[in-house]
Order: structure tokens, then C-alpha cells, then sequence
């Protein structure tokens, strides 16, 4: 079975300005949205509250997270305390917990949490509440910044010495395409950004550029192979012979990530629904932007060609 | 012929059957258990096992196993709620010499553990684990700042020459510290001085009656705040080190108001021991020894101390003296190690100082050859008691001299302290003292068991998730690389019991974003097979003979899947080290996976395809 014509040859160069031009769009857009309304942090980034609340006869874990989720608290950690009648609850404070100044008013936490309780259970008696810091401080942040410039460093070195300086170029700069328009995304839909969809984003930064090596893979070999390389010529065959890769592959990929946001429940929605944006991202922007960047840039078949065939000195010697 | 050798079938072969061994122990699913572990008076024998089974039995209780080791005994049970109300009545029979604490027993086959073969353990949002509410004690920082103040105070105005009476802490904590001169141009020029050494402080002069002319040197109120916001600070970041040190992963460690901790640890097999050591404030204080013997006999028979002198009692019980001053104390320890002390062989602890702890040890045993000097171990535990149907905290303190000798020669930085009971206190007490010492001591307020965070229903959800898209996947390959992909199909599973049994082997805790890690994992493993059939799919189609495109294939394809899985490794390199909660544990089974990938979607998938095509005349492919 076969989806793609094999023998298709489509202009994916000749689109490169308007393909460029929408990639730049959506990334000053993304930066835009990321500025002005930012992410939507989550428990794990911002602290929030903590709520103890006792019943008197036994409850479920999951009835207490639908009734907060009745009343808005969605994102609530719900876990039982040592028996069946007790529960602590964390999350992050709504916006009737706050006072006029927009800090947490304690008592104001009480009030809600109990009426959205006992809206369900009448039994539920609220022991304690109190605030709590986030899971993760500062560190994690100066920690993410060293990760971050350590993988831009890592994967562009490796590029630049398998490779060519311009493909290590050409690569990075789709990869900070593709996390500021996923980002972007997640900002404009509001999504919660906590620690799973951080490693989600990451995992997308592993992904597009997995996907983007393939392609420059083959056009490594088509240079070294043709004769007489025109670079539009060869970068345009290069990205039709391994089209089908790029899309079965983000295909089979999105299927895993599509069962996990449909069926895997709230907790692990976060992370598929932001993989699926990043396939998608990563695969057009593998297919429509870093090709062209390359071209940008000015590759061609003397930069590819081995030291050796170059240098006919060189490979006269034993 | 095949150009697949012989050597690499068996490569294959005896990998996919380690993975299979050491992925089988995650089958068995624990039980969950009630542990008990002696306290310091208490021994565990063979009585200890029947007074608990008695209790158990006298509450109906219906155990499933009871194991007795040296230190601990270990009794079993069908479920949870079971374990609970055994866990009450095992209390209730054994009192205050025992811990009893909630554990889970691993039913993994012993053949298994003997290869080393075990489960991955489970994070808290699958399994639940213990929870600790923890209270900073901040009068102790109060007291101990206003009497470090004291001291300095005192040494400040002696290097100025200005005459003093007294300098001592004021009656009420945070009142600060009283310094009574003789004259008011002292005072002044103390106050001068003070406030020129210690900006911090701010002084006020007092009553004057007679010749004694006060001041107060007062801790300014942001200071005093910053002092406990700090404390609090330094004691998460210790705690942090001490469960590192227990090699918990993926714990939660948070403030929780202004002087609370909240800790919760998944996957802890030993409850009691975790609690030893988070909560535990032992910490080692060094004194100059005070007096002769026959003194502390004499003090300890008559009860009247010298003003400048501290009674205690040594590991067997005997007097001793010591001097009220501290030279040196835990929190001036940069690093601790245990080991024997080489002529004596005993257990002993290493010690390595600050620069400021090293230059006080120096001064002191410098100016103190020939004289003794007492090494105080003290710890500090919470009891909770019930009284008048509330709950009632006593912080009680143990303080034992554990080595008492005369300074036989000068040093600073480094040492050793000996006089240990055991190796095992050696080794606990440095790993204490490496985790860094508490800012304040920290009382454990709360201790419980707590369930999944993400509740069954969510677990099930994951699960089944999991399945479906693993499913899904399989039959996409199927359909549409027919042969090939049943082929990589074969290989898709093994990858998924390879990457289980090395996630296990490194001991990995599984969490659900570590179950959306595999997910993506299977998903993207299938990116090496795709990318070897399209090529062979190439070759034929350029008109290679099936033979010639299945070796072309594999060999054009194994560069890129090379550089393509390389980046990705870099990046999930990157995720490993960031090393916090969940980032980690998804960039470990990334990067494993990565790895396990390569091996079995090229070698294996290689391997049962030379079977199959190798030796026979081939038209077409079913690719």
C-alpha cells in the first residue's frame, strides 16, 4: 500500500518566500502571544494552596475531583490521607479566593472550597488550608536555561562537524521556530502549563529536529551523487523522496499522542495535546522552512563533497 | 547465504532474553505490608514476632506472610484497608520501643532478586507513599542568633578595651541582647562600636542605676524576618540533600506557609528509616572539657553545676563536664565521611570544617594541648501524645558525650571522631552531617500514608491509553508495510520489553508523565523501520533485485537513522541533567528508549528479516 505518489515532484523551493514569510509571521505572532498574554503557569511553577478536608463517612478521591471540577477547580491534585475519610487537596487559587489587591485571602479559600464540597457531599468539613510554594523554584529555571543552551550547543556541534556549518544553522533556527510557535499555541488557547508540558515542549525540541536530520540527510547524499547539482534542483528531490517518511512517520506518532489525549484521561491530556501541536509544527516546518533556510544560506555541492575527492592531491596519496 | 552472521542471531537472541528476565519482576506487583523496626532499647526476635502476630490474631486480623530479618519484621497483608487497622493494632500491642510503619513487600520470586532483577518503583502519582508535615522551630532561631550576638558582643568590646560588667540575652526572646558598662562615655563608645561591627543591630540605651549604665542591642524586625525566611530556606534546601542522599526520586519538597514543610516520598521501601532521617536534627557540637572527674562526680551527686559548665553523661552513664561554650558546631561542617579509625579499628566519622569553623578548632586546640575536650552528639525528636483529646508536642532532647580525650596535638580543617557504637551509626550520622545541618530543628507535626494523587481511575485511563495506541501503531505498520511491518511490529514489542527491563535495571520510578515518555518513545522507535522500508521500497523501485534492495536498504538507511537518533539523544541527554520531578524521569526513558530503539528496530528487525528472505530465491517483497 502506498499513500504518496513516489514519482511527485512538487515545488516545495518554489514557495520558499511565502513559506519563510508565514514561518516569520507565526513566530513574531508566537512572540507576540507570549509576551502580551503569557503561559497559563500551573501549580507546579506558581504555588498555591492546600486544603484538608475530612468527611465523615468514606469517599472516593475522584468524586472529590469532580465536584471542585463542578465548580471550576479543574486542575486540583486530590489525594486520600491515610484512610478513606480524609483528603488534601492543592491547587492553584480561582479568582474569588483573591482579595480586591489580587493576593489569596485564606478565609475566602475556606469559603469556596467547603461550598463547592458540600454542594456535592454535605459531610465534607474543611479542616485546614493554607498556601503553599511551587514544587519547583528558581532552580529549575536557571537549570532549564543551562539544559536549553546545552542542547542548542550539543545538537548544532554535532551538525556542524556530520554535516556543514550551515546545516547546524539551518537546523537551529526551525527548532526556534518550532518551540516559539508551540509555545505561542499554548498561550493563545490558555492551556495550563505545568512540568508535564515542559518536558512535552522539550520533547518536541528531540522530535522536529529528529525530523529535520532526515531530510538533510538525503540531501547530503544527492549532492555527493549528482553529478551536475543545481541546489534548488536537489534540496526539492530531496525533501519529495522523503516526504512519505516525514508524514508516516508524524502520523504513526500523532496516533500514540491522539490515544493519550482522547483516552488517557486529565492528567497526561496536557502533554499529548502540546506533542501533537509540536508533529505537526515540526513536520511543516521540516517540509516548508528549514530547506529553504539552507538554500538561504547558500549550500552547495563543493561544501558537501569529502576532503579527499576534493583535493585530487590528497587522494592520489596512499 | 546470508549477509546477516551467525555471531549477531545470537546477540539478539541473548538480548531479547535478558530483557525478558529482567522485565518479568514488574508482573509482581507488591503487597502492601506492615514494618517494625526496633527503636533504641527495643530488639527484634522471635517474641517480637509473636506479640505482634497475637495482636493481629486477637483483632482477627488475616495476615499473608511474616519475614524476620535481623533488623526488622515484616508481616503482609491482602489489601490496604486490611493493612491500615493492622497497622492500629500492632501499635497498640508494642508501644513506644517500636516503629511501626506502612510498607510494601515485593512478591518478586527470590531467583529473580538474586540475579538483581526487581520492579521499577512507582511514583507518587500511581502509588501514593508517605507524606510529612513538618514545623521549623523558629524560636530556635530567634535564641540561637541573640546568643551569638552575646558572644560577639562580648569579644567585640574586649578587642576594643571597653570595660564591661555583663553582656547576656535579655530575659524575653527577641528582646535582644543587654550590655551593662560602667560609665556613659563607655556606652557610647560601645554603641559606636556595635553599630559600626554589626549594622544589623540597632542600640538603645537603658536604666541607669548607680554605676551600671544598660544598653540594648536589638535585631532589627526585617532582619529578624530574613533570619526565619532564611532558616526556612536552608532547611528545604537541606532536606532536599538528605532525600537525595535516601535516593528517593521524584519527591515533592514544598513550603507550606511561612514556617512548614510538606514532603512526600513514593516508592519508599522503609518508612521508618526515611523518617529517621528527614526529621532527625542530629548534629555533633564540640566543648573544652571542664574540671577533673572527681567535679563532675561531685556535681552530678550534689546537682550544683559551675556557672560556666554543662553536665552530661557519657554513653555508659558516667558524669562529665563540660564547658558551656561551643567551638564548634554542626552547621560549620562543610563534609562528613565514615569509615574505621585505623590504630583502633573502632568506627569513627571524618569531619571537614569551614574556613571559620577550621580557624576556631585551630585557636582553640592550639592554646589547649594536654586539655580535654568532649565531642556531644545531640539529637532532638518529637513526641506527639494525646492529651485531653488533643494533640500535644513535646520536642525531646537527647544529649550523650560520645568521646571525651585529651587534645594530643593542634588541628583545624580536618579530623576524626571517634567513639561510635557501631558502623552503622557511623555511617548514618555522617550521611546526617553531609545533608547539610538544619537551620532550626524541624518537628514532624504530621506523618501519614497517603493514596495516588492521580486516583485509580486516572491510572486505569493511562493504561488503557497506552494499549490503544500501541495497538493503533501496530496495525498501521501492519497495513501498511505488510511483511516488513509485522516485522517491525515483532521489533516495536521487544523494544517496549527491553526498555522496561533497563528502566527497571536502573531503577527508574514509573509516573504517568514517565508513561507518556514511553508512549512517544514507541511512538517515534517506529521512525528507523519507516525509514528502512521506504528505502527498500526505493531500491526496488530503481530496479534492484529483493536480495540486493533489502542490504541496500538497511545500509543507506542506518546513516541517517544514526544522526537522526544522535541529535535526539543529545537533547534527551539535556533533560536527564536538568534532573528535577517528572522532567527527569521522562528524559531517562527517553534517552533510554532512544537507545533501545536503534538496537531493535535495525538489528533486531534486520535479523528476523534475513531469516525469513536469507537462502531463497526471491521475486517480490512484501514491503
Amino acid at each position: 500500500m502506498e499513500i504518496f505518489n513516489h514519482n511527485a515532484n512538487v515545488n516545495f523551493l518554489g514557495m520558499r518566500k511565502v513559506s519563510i514569510g508565514i514561518a516569520v509571521l507565526l513566530m513574531l505572532v508566537s512572540i507576540a502571544l507570549i509576551a502580551t498574554r503569557g503561559l497559563n503557569y500551573g501549580l507546579d511553577f506558581t504555588g498555591g494552596i492546600s486544603a484538608e478536608v475530612s468527611y465523615q463517612q468514606p469517599v472516593a478521591v475522584s468524586d472529590v475531583r469532580e465536584a471542585l471540577a463542578k465548580a471550576g477547580m479543574e486542575h486540583a491534585v486530590v489525594q486520600s490521607l491515610g484512610g478513606t475519610k480524609e483528603v488534601s487537596i492543592r491547587m492553584q487559587p480561582t479568582a474569588a479566593m483573591k482579595d480586591a489587591q489580587g493576593r489569596v485571602n485564606l478565609d475566602q479559600v475556606s469559603a469556596v472550597v467547603s461550598k463547592a464540597l458540600q454542594a456535592a457531599r454535605p459531610d465534607a468539613l474543611l479542616k485546614s488550608r493554607s498556601s503553599v510554594s511551587s514544587q519547583v523554584g528558581d532552580e529549575l529555571r536557571s537549570d532549564g536555561t543551562v539544559a536549553a543552551v546545552f542542547v542548542i550547543l550539543g545538537i548544532g556541534l554535532y551538525l556542524w562537524v556530520r554535516f556543514e556549518r550551515r546545516f547546524a544553522v539551518a537546523a537551529l533556527a526551525t527548532e526556534v521556530h518550532d518551540v516559539l510557535v508551540t509555545l505561542g499555541v499554548l498561550a493563545i488557547t490558555g492551556r495550563e502549563f505545568d512540568l508535564t508540558v515542559l518536558a512535552s515542549v522539550l520533547a518536541v525540541i528531540g522530535y522536529s529536529i529528529n525530523d529535520k536530520v532526515v531530510v538533510f540527510d538525503r540531501i547530503r547524499e544527492l549532492f555527493r551523487l549528482a553529478r551536475k547539482a543545481e541546489p534548488v534542483e536537489v534540496l526539492n528531490r530531496s525533501i519529495n523522496s522523503t516526504l512519505s517518511r516525514t508524514i508516516i512517520t508524524s502520523l504513526f506518532t500523532a496516533i500514540t499522542m491522539a490515544a493519550l489525549y482522547f483516552i488517557g484521561g486529565s492528567v497526561v491530556q496536557g502533554f499529548a495535546i502540546t506533542m501533537l501541536i509540536g508533529i505537526l509544527v515540526g513536520t511543516l516546518s521540516s517540509i516548508f522552512v528549514a530547506s529553504p533556510i539552507l538554500l538561504w544560506l547558500g549550500v552547495s555541492k563543493k561544501d558537501l563533497m569529502p576532503q579527499t575527492k576534493e583535493n585530487p592531491e590528497l587522494a592520489r596519496r596512499p | 547465504m546470508s549477509d546477516f552472521p551467525r555471531w549477531r542471531y545470537f546477540l539478539v537472541a541473548i538480548v531479547l532474553a535478558l530483557g525478558i528476565v529482567y522485565a518479568l519482576p514488574n508482573v509482581f506487583l507488591p503487597q502492601p505490608a506492615v514494618q517494625v523496626t526496633a527503636n533504641r532499647n527495643g530488639v527484634v526476635d522471635q517474641a517480637l514476632e509473636q506479640k505482634a502476630l497475637g495482636a493481629l490474631k486477637q483483632q482477627n486480623i488475616a495476615y499473608q506472610s511474616v519475614e524476620l530479618k535481623n533488623d526488622h519484621l515484616l508481616v503482609s497483608f491482602g489489601n490496604a484497608d486490611v493493612q491500615k487497622s493492622a497497622g492500629d493494632a500492632i501499635k497498640a500491642a508494642l508501644g513506644d520501643d517500636y516503629t511501626v510503619a506502612f510498607n510494601l513487600r515485593s512478591t518478586v520470586p527470590h531467583w529473580l532478586s538474586m540475579i538483581g532483577a526487581r520492579s521499577m518503583p512507582l511514583g507518587l502519582d500511581l502509588q501514593g507513599g508517605v507524606h510529612f508535615l513538618m514545623e521549623v522551630d523558629q524560636n530556635d532561631v530567634v535564641d540561637k542568633q541573640e546568643t551569638r550576638y552575646a558572644d560577639d558582643i562580648r569579644s567585640l568590646l574586649r578587642e576594643k578595651n571597653i570595660r564591661y560588667d555583663s553582656v547576656s540575652r535579655n530575659a524575653v526572646r527577641g528582646q535582644g541582647v543587654a550590655v551593662i558598662l560602667r560609665s556613659a562615655e563607655d556606652r557610647t563608645a560601645a554603641a559606636n562600636a556595635i553599630a559600626a561591627e554589626y549594622p544589623d543591630l540597632s542600640t538603645q540605651d537603658g536604666q541607669v542605676t548607680g554605676d551600671r549604665f544598660v544598653l540594648n542591642a536589638v535585631l532589627r524586625p526585617d532582619k529578624l524576618r530574613e533570619i526565619s525566611l532564611n532558616a526556612v530556606r536552608q532547611n528545604l534546601g537541606t532536606l532536599r540533600n538528605r532525600i537525595n542522599a535516601l535516593g528517593v526520586s521524584e519527591p515533592i519538597i514544598q513550603q507550606q506557609g511561612d514556617s512548614r514543610i510538606i514532603v512526600e516520598l513514593a516508592g519508599v521501601q522503609d518508612t521508618a528509616e526515611a523518617k529517621k532521617l528527614i526529621g532527625a536534627t542530629a548534629t555533633l557540637e564540640y566543648r573544652a572539657g571542664y574540671g577533673t572527674p572527681q567535679q563532675a562526680a561531685d556535681a552530678a551527686r550534689t546537682g550544683s553545676v559551675p556557672p560556666d559548665a554543662r553536665l552530661y553523661k557519657d554513653r555508659d552513664g558516667r558524669p562529665i563536664l563540660l564547658s558551656k561554650k561551643i567551638i564548634v558546631t554542626g552547621d560549620q561542617l562543610v563534609d562528613a565521611a565514615s569509615g574505621a579509625d585505623q590504630q583502633s579499628g573502632s568506627p569513627m566519622v571524618s569531619v571537614t570544617l569551614n574556613a571559620a569553623g577550621a580557624k576556631k578548632m585551630l585557636d582553640f586546640t592550639t592554646s589547649n594541648v594536654g586539655k580535654p575536650m568532649g565531642v556531644v552528639y545531640v539529637e532532638r525528636v518529637v513526641e506527639t501524645k494525646v492529651v485531653d483529646g488533643k494533640e500535644v508536642r513535646t520536642p525531646k532532647i537527647t544529649e550523650e558525650v560520645i568521646n571525651y580525650a585529651t587534645i594530643n596535638g593542634v588541628f583545624g580543617k580536618n579530623f576524626q571522631t571517634t567513639g561510635l557504637r557501631s558502623a552503622k551509626e557511623a555511617s548514618e550520622l555522617a550521611l546526617l552531617l553531609k545533608g547539610g545541618s538544619l537551620a532550626a530543628p524541624i518537628d514532624i507535626v504530621e506523618e501519614r500514608v497517603i493514596g495516588p494523587s492521580l486516583g485509580q481511575d486516572n491510572i486505569e485511563k493511562g493504561m488503557k491509553a497506552v494499549l490503544i495506541g500501541l495497538g493503533l501503531v501496530l496495525l498501521a505498520a501492519a497495513i501498511y508495510y505488510k511483511l516488513f511491518g509485522l516485522v517491525a511490529d515483532v521489533a516495536l514489542f521487544f523494544n517496549l520489553v527491553i526498555l522496561l527491563a533497563v528502566m527497571s535495571m536502573v531503577g527508574v520510578t514509573l509516573t504517568m508523565p514517565g508513561i507518556a515518555g514511553i508512549v512517544l518513545t514507541l511512538g517515534m522507535a517506529i521512525d528507523a523501520n519507516v525509514l528502512i522500508c521506504e528505502r527498500v521500497r526505493e531500491e526496488l523501485r530503481n530496479g534492484s533485485t529483493p536480495l540486493a534492495s533489502i542490504r541496500a536498504g538497511y545500509e543507506k538507511a542506518w546513516a541517517t537513522i544514526l544522526d537522526a537518533n544522535v541529535t535526539h539523544l543529545i537533547a534527551a541527554l539535556a533533560l536527564t541533567t536538568m534532573g528535577s520531578g517528572p522532567i527527569r524521569g521522562f528524559g531517562v526513558t527517553l534517552l533510554i528508549g532512544i537507545l533501545t530503539s536503534m538496537f531493535t528496530s535495525v538489528t533486531v528487525t534486520h535479523a528476523i528479516t534475513a531469516l525469513i528472505h536469507g537462502g531463497r530465491k526471491l521475486k517480490t517483497l512484501s514491503v
